[in-house]
């Protein structure tokens, strides 16, 4: 008998006596099928997981504890669903802040409770609309903002005072941010009253999502300035959305996005800590990000194995005194990589799992992609059907009655620990290297995304990985789906509204304030209160951005195939 | 006729060079690294630009590294800028035989006025390496060399 079978007493039979007596006769007449039993990122699964799988040193107090205690497996809140449920907040942002504000509007009217704004491409990379670079890409994959201007328009009767708004916006992230808080000024709502989320991950941009401006080690310090001014002035904004979720789309196995993105994290505390901040002042808003992909059981493994490892990261590795350090608290979106193109209605049931996976796993926020996304950008009937779905898991499946439901099974249990072991074998290695920051100055996490991008495609080009109406199930003619589209016109109105916002502001002001930005970049001085001071004078993305560049410099990718 | 392993036909004179290339401001190089992969381990040449590419950039190195066809990636809906612009300045350098292919999130509409315009080929999400390896194959056929 095994150990666990006598730990818990009693003459059971064994997981070999059923192999032997019951297992063996059925392989020798019907065999299993002939696949690969693994997950989606290749992990290889047990046919039957008992309580032998948890291993010796396995203890429910130890591993799992109770929901909103000490390691948050089970969840961070003591109550979880049945106290709130998440918060359901669809990302938006395409067109002119003019579209996106009326799409803002749709959502918080048809019962979504927080808002996530998506920025266009030239806004991401710190650069205006009228700038060679841009041509083409103003307005398509978010919405174009290049002075507060457009902030104003954007967030239009909505009282900052009573959202929560969530920006997707990093290498520029700071300048976007002042100009939230301009706008917040202007609506008379003071900074304290702010909530919301910044994701402000530089670290994954290199890494994977590739959006930036300056190398790694200056970007670290406008991230430490920005916690130190928000630890004082904007207590309740998460000030980092430390974001796995690119890793995932990159092309990473599940463990890789764990890990990488938890390394991430150690690596903003490690700053925030040299910076002389306290853990305790900043850790409590940092949030994470994760992907919800295909493989049910993998995610709800990562998510549960997450909050483990951080909570023992924050109180035994940086000595966090305030349990608020401990817990993580995250956003997860379901995997845009899993959408096809090809009969795209079938996306709404891979988006359904994923969803539940996110809500098995105690995501504390979800959005939902649209079955068109593989298109286009999302039309609003199928950003409705998506919010729905979650409002469906919340309301009708019954899924959020019990906390952490999956809790305690062998096979949940075990893949959970599985997962949480290769992750702190990855981060082992990059402590190593000195860290993330010299890991990605390598191309460490880089390389190992790409190669296990380029495997996963093998296995669906081989046929070992199905993916439903693609390598398997495909049909020929496919019926036309609506797609959303964006028109010209709206590159040609930012470009005459971004002209006029130029010519009506004090030029004389704006230079004096983009001087004193600049010659603070080679200071220690913080640099958020000289950025507001630029926003308000209708400085630029482009022109802040810039500002700093002579002494911080610009980045320039090694790639790595 | 008969292929050889590398990919190329018995009688060329070398074997196919292919470009890969990121236009434009977006980031996701998923698709352009595996397709790079994926070509180069079919045996042809590749030559892949990495990120943050002009039009501009693009047509020079590939006149530069006397390639057969570029192959775009674009993710960022600016495909009816880039693609066209991309074939319109190979033309004004007298490179307007060098194909141009490529892939991406491209609605059909857009396919359909993109190889009006001179795009031999998109493929979109779904496509396998194996799809666009056969592609280039049956498509693009090795340049006369140039003056060394």
């Amino acid at each position: 008998m095994s150990d666990a079978g006598k730990r818990r007493g009693g003459n059971r039979r064994t997981r070999s006596d059923w192999e032997k007596e019951t297992l063996a006769d059925t392989l020798r007449t019907s065999p299993e099928r002939p696949v690969g039993f693994t997950t989606v990122s290749d992990l290889p699964i047990e046919r039957l997981y008992t309580a032998d799988d948890l291993g010796p040193g396995w203890t429910e107090s130890e591993k799992l504890g109770f929901p909103g205690e000490f390691p948050y497996t089970r969840g961070i809140h003591p109550t979880m669903y049945r106290g709130r449920l998440w918060t359901m907040r669809q990302f938006a942002g395409f067109g002119s802040a003019e579209d996106t504000n009326a799409r803002f509007h749709y959502l918080l009217e048809h019962g979504q409770t927080g808002l996530s704004t998506a920025f266009d491409l030239p806004t991401l990379m710190g650069r205006n609309s009228d700038d060679a670079l841009a041509r083409g890409e103003v307005g398509r994959e978010g919405v174009a903002v290049d002075t507060l201007a457009d902030m104003e328009i954007l967030f239009r009767g909505i009282p900052l005072d009573r959202v929560s708004t969530s920006m997707t916006i990093n290498a520029p992230a700071a300048v976007i941010f002042c100009m939230y808080l301009a706008v917040a000024e202007k609506q008379g709502v003071p900074f304290d009253k702010l909530e919301g989320t910044l994701q402000n991950d530089i670290l994954k941009e290199y890494i994977a999502q590739k959006e930036w401006i300056y190398p790694p080690r200056p970007s670290m310090r406008i991230i430490t300035d920005l916690m130190a001014y928000c630890a004082r002035a904007v207590p309740k904004w998460n000030t980092i959305s430390i974001s796995g979720y690119h890793i995932r789309e990159a092309g990473s196995t599940a463990v890789q996005e764990l890990a990488f993105t938890l390394a991430d994290g150690i690596a903003y505390v490690e700053a925030g800590r040299k910076a002389g901040l306290d853990v305790d002042d900043f850790a409590p808003r940092l949030s994470y990000f994760f992907n919800a992909h295909n493989d049910f059981f993998e995610e709800v493994a990562k998510l549960r194995a997450a909050r483990r490892i951080w909570a023992h990261v924050m109180r035994d590795r940086f000595e966090a005194k305030n349990p608020r350090s401990w817990k993580m608290r995250f956003h997860t979106q379901t995997a845009g990589c899993s959408l096809t193109a090809q009969q795209p209605l079938n996306n709404v049931a891979r988006v359904t799992l994923q969803a539940l996976a996110a809500v098995l796993g105690g995501t504390q926020s979800l959005h939902t992609d649209s079955y068109d996304e593989a298109l286009a950008l999302p039309t609003q009937s199928a950003v409705t059907v998506a919010l729905r779905t979650q409002q469906i898991i919340a309301e009708e499946s019954g899924v959020v009655n019990a906390i952490d439901p999956l809790g305690g099974s062998y096979f949940v249990e075990a893949l959970t620990d599985k997962i949480e072991r290769e992750a702190l074998s990855y981060i082992e290695r990059i402590d190593q290297m000195g860290g993330m920051i010299a890991a990605i100055e390598r191309g460490f996490p880089q390389k190992e995304i790409a190669d296990a991008s380029y495997h996963y495609q093998r296995q669906v080009d081989r046929g070992e990985k199905s993916i439903v109406g693609v390598n398997a199930y495909a049909i020929d003619d496919e019926p036309h789906t609506e797609i959303l589209k964006i028109g010209e016109d709206v590159e040609r109105a930012q470009l005459a509204r971004l002209a006029s916002v130029k010519a009506g502001r004090n030029e004389v002001q704006l230079q004096r304030d983009l001087a004193a930005l600049a010659a603070a970049a080679a200071t220690d001085e913080n640099l958020i209160p000289l950025m507001l001071a630029c926003v308000r004078n209708y400085g630029s993305v482009q022109e802040l951005s810039q500002a700093l560049v002579p002494v911080f410099g610009t980045y320039r990718e090694v790639s790595v195939l | 006729m008969t292929e050889r392993a590398d990919g190329g036909h018995v009688g060329d004179e070398r074997k196919l060079r292919l470009l890969v290339g990121k236009v434009g401001l977006d980031g996701h190089d998923r698709g352009a690294k595996i397709i790079a992969r994926a070509l180069r381990d079919a045996g042809f040449e590749v030559i892949y630009t990495g990120l943050h590419q002009t039009p501009e950039m693009v047509v020079a190195t590939a006149i530069q590294e006397d390639v057969d066809a570029v192959s775009l990636s674009i993710l960022s809906g600016a495909h009816n800028y880039l693609f066209p612009r991309v074939i319109e300045l190979l033309k004004e350098k007298g490179a307007q035989d060098i194909a141009v292919f490529g892939g991406g999130i491209v609605p059909d509409e857009d396919i359909t006025a993109l190889k009006q315009a001179g795009v031999r080929e998109i493929f979109t999400p779904g496509a396998t390496t194996e799809s666009v390896i056969a592609w280039v194959r049956a498509n693009i056929q090795p340049r006369p060399l140039g003056p060394t």
